[in-house]
């Protein structure tokens, strides 16, 4: 694989909540202001770190939603975050956090896992759960830059209120050319799981040599990947993220 | 020290001596890698090192798996914030198969089925630091683990130890691997906190 540049030093930066969205009842879009935020491509990631009053401090890793544009007027970057319960970070960050308080993020991380808008193949976008997240940042970076390649999304939920960015995909749908969007409900009856049948009829084939991006828990990046592979998909082509879980 | 989260801190993991900076422990065994998982049969299966020189000597699976292994328990650390501790495995050591290859090479590119590579100092190679490992908690190792084989070097970040692992090159001077290139750091000591270039 071809070499590339080494990217410079990534420092902590005091991120500031300056808005905050839900997207569903469990998952939180935080929109944070980073002064001096270098930009980032779609489908990198953040490392966020808490400390608490007495010094403990824990790290985590969050996909940017976002997309960047050098030229925009608004440079917050967003993050969503999906509350695991019994987690030790995800509920501060979707339940305590408050607008004007700050934490500490540094990134962007991940030169690997990222779409850049002069990449002309066909993509294919397949997210479990909260692996929507960078997958969305790649649409939306898509859709600023009235990108023509064809674009797929296999989104694979529990149930339909668990979906985020749903009204913003629907709109993207119509209005973003190009732009397909299938659900896949897991506890809906009848309940359906990503499977061969699903991503041969809403993927792209694999004589388009699509470019593959799967996000998601760990066990759905393997069955999902696993199929694209069963389905010829050169595995050099599949990008794969995996956010950990087992759900 | 850092910002300070009011009201966080509550639901902190179990604090355990022998974690490194911004660790924290797990009992699962997360996955980490770029790609699908590679099922790599055995009678493909091969190992080869190739020298500065070009010179080169492979190990089929049979070849491989007579040789001398060792039975190690370590803790490991991976970039993603997780560390497991007390991690058992069978390997080969790197020192059982650089034994007789002749080399003055101070670094090393490790190649993976897929075509990932890392690049780790020779040094951090010898003297009983780093194995080819092919069994994990007495079992034969998962591909998703990184199976037939891995490199396990348990004193680096883990992605080092490249899964799949299928050869070495020897260099005279260092080269960024495919995850370094990708932003990760040169060396990636998990005690200085070395996850990115630059830290
Ligand atoms: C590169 C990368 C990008 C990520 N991007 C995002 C993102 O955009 N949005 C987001 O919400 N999360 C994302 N994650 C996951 C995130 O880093 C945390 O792992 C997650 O928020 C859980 O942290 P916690 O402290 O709340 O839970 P922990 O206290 O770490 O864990 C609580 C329990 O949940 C389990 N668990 C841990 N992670 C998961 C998971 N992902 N799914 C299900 N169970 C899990 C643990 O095994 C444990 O039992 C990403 C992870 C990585 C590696």
């Amino acid at each position: 694989m071809a070499r590339a540049a080494l990217p410079g030093r990534l420092t902590w930066r005091a991120a500031t909540l300056v808005g905050e969205r839900w997207e569903t009842p469990s998952a939180r879009t935080l929109v944070l202001d980073v002064p001096d935020w270098p930009g980032h491509l779609p489908g990198q990631h953040v490392d966020v770190r808490l400390t608490a009053p007495d010094g403990y401090s824990a790290q985590r890793s969050y996909s940017i939603a976002s997309a960047w544009a050098d030229n925009a007027t608004d440079k917050t970057v967003e993050l969503t975050v999906q509350r695991l319960d019994d987690g030790e970070v995800s509920p501060y960050l979707t339940d305590t956090l408050e607008i004007g308080d700050q934490i500490e993020l540094r990134g962007p991380v991940g030169g690997w896992f990222v779409w850049r808008p002069a990449q002309e193949k066909p993509v294919l976008l397949l997210a479990g759960g909260s692996g929507v997240v960078p997958l969305m940042a790649m649409i939306r970076a898509r859709g600023a830059a009235k990108g023509k390649q064809p674009f797929r999304l296999i989104y694979s939920v529990r149930t339909p209120e668990d979906a985020c960015y749903a009204q913003e995909l629907s709109r993207r749908v119509r209005d973003d050319p190009g732009l397909d969007v299938h659900f896949v409900h897991t506890r809906v009856t009848p309940r359906k799981r990503i499977d061969v049948a699903t991503i041969n009829s809403y993927g792209w084939p694999a004589d388009f040599t699509p470019d593959c991006y799967v996000c998601g828990p760990t066990t759905f990046v393997e069955a999902a990947a696993d199929i694209l592979v069963a389905l010829g998909h050169d595995p050099k082509r599949i990008r794969t993220e995996r956010f950990g879980g087992t759900s | 020290m850092g910002i300070i989260s009011r009201g966080f801190g509550g639901r902190r993991r179990e604090s355990v001596p022998g974690l490194p900076p911004g660790q924290y422990l797990t009992h699962d065994f997360p996955v980490l890698s770029a790609g699908p998982t590679p099922r790599i049969p055995l009678d493909r299966w091969s190992f080869t090192i190739a020298t500065e020189t070009g010179e080169k000597k492979s190990w089929n699976w049979a070849e491989f798996t007579a040789l001398e292994s060792a039975d190690v328990t370590v803790d490991i650390h991976c970039v993603t914030k997780w560390s497991k501790l007390g991690t058992t495995w069978r390997g080969v050591s790197l020192d059982t198969l650089l034994a007789d290859v002749e080399t003055a090479a101070d670094y090393t590119m490790v190649h993976s089925f897929g075509g990932y590579t890392t690049n780790v100092p020779m040094e951090d190679l010898l003297d009983g630091k780093a194995w080819i490992a092919y069994k994990f908690d007495g079992e034969d190792l998962e591909p998703e683990h990184g199976g037939p084989a891995r490199m396990l070097i348990p004193h680096l970040y883990f992605w080092k130890s490249a899964k799949w692992v299928n050869g070495l090159s020897l260099m005279n001077d260092d080269e960024p691997g495919f995850w370094e290139a990708a932003g990760y750091h040169m060396y990636g000591d998990p005690w200085l906190e070395q996850r990115y270039q630059g830290d």
